[in-house]
């Protein structure tokens, strides 16, 4: 189908987008356009003015400062990619953008969108949840920041008001040497994963664990971070035993069903796939403290 | 009244000045108001790759780009790679290999393999596998296509190893 028809909009400064979405009903940002081009071309989106962000330069960016990682919401998947400062100081982006779609698809698709999207599983979201992302996001009325855990409200349903666009993003660095992992279960590389993991893991002198983050995909409408799981990790050794135990705790987390995969199966996958990325991230960061 | 735009696109090579619905897909551009029908349109929603072009030498999904998204950009699709009528390497090897048969799913293929033949020269099959990974195809299973990428890449090197 074709998407039905809309006045076009197409802003070069965020002042002028936020002008528009301030002055417009029923208005749509679009930023790469993987997410939202397919719902006009099916309908089920039908805005009546579409304000379209690819010619707003200043949102397209990648600064590392003091320990953090900002990134701005128009900043294409694949500028992320190949990002050298990224493959310095975020490796772990790098590694979980390799499960992102497709080529052609990265090369559209940006970060805000991903994140705006709020796909359950999408792999950016993760990444936000883990970092403890910060998000910028800006209307006529001011700017304000909302942390990833209240920026997911439902299924699909971020907290921006109908005036507001996302800016940017500021992910929080892991301090200190540290080992990480990106694993997830597709059905097809590319597609959105049923459960996705990823976590950061690092080792005080005598090879324990001093500091661990995990972030689970798939289990409810936005990633969770399993407190109670990062917690006990602290101080044990980073053995199977440890976490074959992380990983049935993780088993317990109650999560979503739909009509292609049920809470069992995904649960059954939170298990299996904690323990791999435990696995991975330890490996990585004994490497790390002897490399 | 419908919403409206005059754009200029270098298509190919040539230079497009046309006013168009700015709801109009840039698929549906190339197809319907420039009649280059080589690209092709499987699912309109970004899952099939069958509408893959070049934008400014980089590819893209055409069913979810606008044509006015387009203005003053480069778009380069599969009739841009035979020249004078002759196919060009990576069609060639696609003839050779096995690597249609009902082609539909051909334009979008060649033009994935025209952008990751440019940035890797000396792919491995895995790699050609995973560049294939958003183009679709229903018929072949694959296994020409990836043959013909491979042998393309090494005739495009001009060597035979
Ligand atoms: S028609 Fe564009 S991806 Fe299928
Ligand atoms: S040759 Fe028929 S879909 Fe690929």
């Amino acid at each position: 189908m074709k998407p039905a028809p809309f006045t076009y909009h197409d802003p070069r400064s965020v002042s002028d987008a936020v002008a528009l979405l301030a002055t417009h009903d029923n208005a749509r940002v679009l930023a790469g356009g993987q997410s939202l081009m397919p719902m006009m071309n099916f309908r089920y989106a039908m805005p009546d003015h579409l304000i379209d962000l690819n010619k707003v330069s200043e949102l397209a960016y990648i600064r590392v400062e003091n320990n953090t990682l900002n990134i701005g919401a128009m900043t294409r998947q694949r500028d992320i990619e190949f990002s050298a400062d990224i493959g310095q100081h975020c490796p772990l982006l790098h590694a979980a953008l390799a499960h992102v779609g497709h080529r052609q698809t990265r090369n559209r698709g940006t970060l805000g969108g991903s994140l705006c999207h709020q796909d359950p599983s999408a792999e950016m979201v993760n990444m936000a949840a883990l970092l403890d992302a910060t998000m910028h996001v800006v209307s006529q009325r001011g700017a304000r920041d909302i942390p990833l855990a209240d920026f997911a409200v439902a299924y699909m349903t971020t907290a921006l008001e109908p005036d507001e666009l996302l800016a940017g993003v500021t992910f929080a660095l892991p301090a200190k040497k540290h080992g990480h992992a990106f694993v997830e279960f597709a059905r097809r590389h590319g597609d959105f994963a049923i459960v996705a993991c990823s976590t950061m893991l690092a080792l005080d002198s005598h090879g324990n664990i001093s500091n661990a983050t995990i972030a689970l995909s798939g289990l409810s409408h936005a990633p969770l971070r399993p407190a109670a799981i990062e917690q006990a990790l602290l101080g044990q050794k980073p053995d199977a035993a440890t976490f074959k135990a992380a990983a049935a705790e993780a088993e317990k987390i109650s999560a979503i069903s739909d009509a292609y995969v049920s809470s069992a199966y995904r649960q059954h996958l939170a298990r299996v796939l904690t323990c791999r990325a435990l696995e991975q991230a330890a490996a990585h960061a004994k490497e790390m403290q002897h490399g | 009244m419908a919403d409206t735009r005059t754009i200029s696109a270098i298509v190919n090579g040539k230079s497009h000045t046309a006013t168009i619905e700015t709801r109009l897909t840039l698929v549906d551009f190339l197809r319907h108001e420039l009649k280059l029908t080589g690209t092709h349109v499987g699912c309109e929603h970004g899952v099939c790759g069958a509408c893959t072009v070049l934008v400014g030498g980089i590819s893209a999904r055409a069913c979810l780009m606008l044509a006015v998204q387009c203005d003053g950009l480069e778009v380069a699709t599969v009739e841009s790679l035979a020249a004078d009528g002759k196919l060009n390497t990576l069609q060639q090897a696609f003839q050779d290999n096995h690597g249609l048969q009902c082609g539909f799913c051909t334009p979008g293929m060649l033009m994935t393999l025209t952008e990751f033949l440019r940035d890797h020269p000396e792919p491995n099959e895995a790699q050609v596998r995973e560049a294939l990974s958003g183009n679709l195809c229903r018929c072949t299973g694959y296994q020409g296509i990836v043959d013909a990428a491979l042998d393309a890449a090494k005739k495009m090197r001009g060597t035979t190893r």
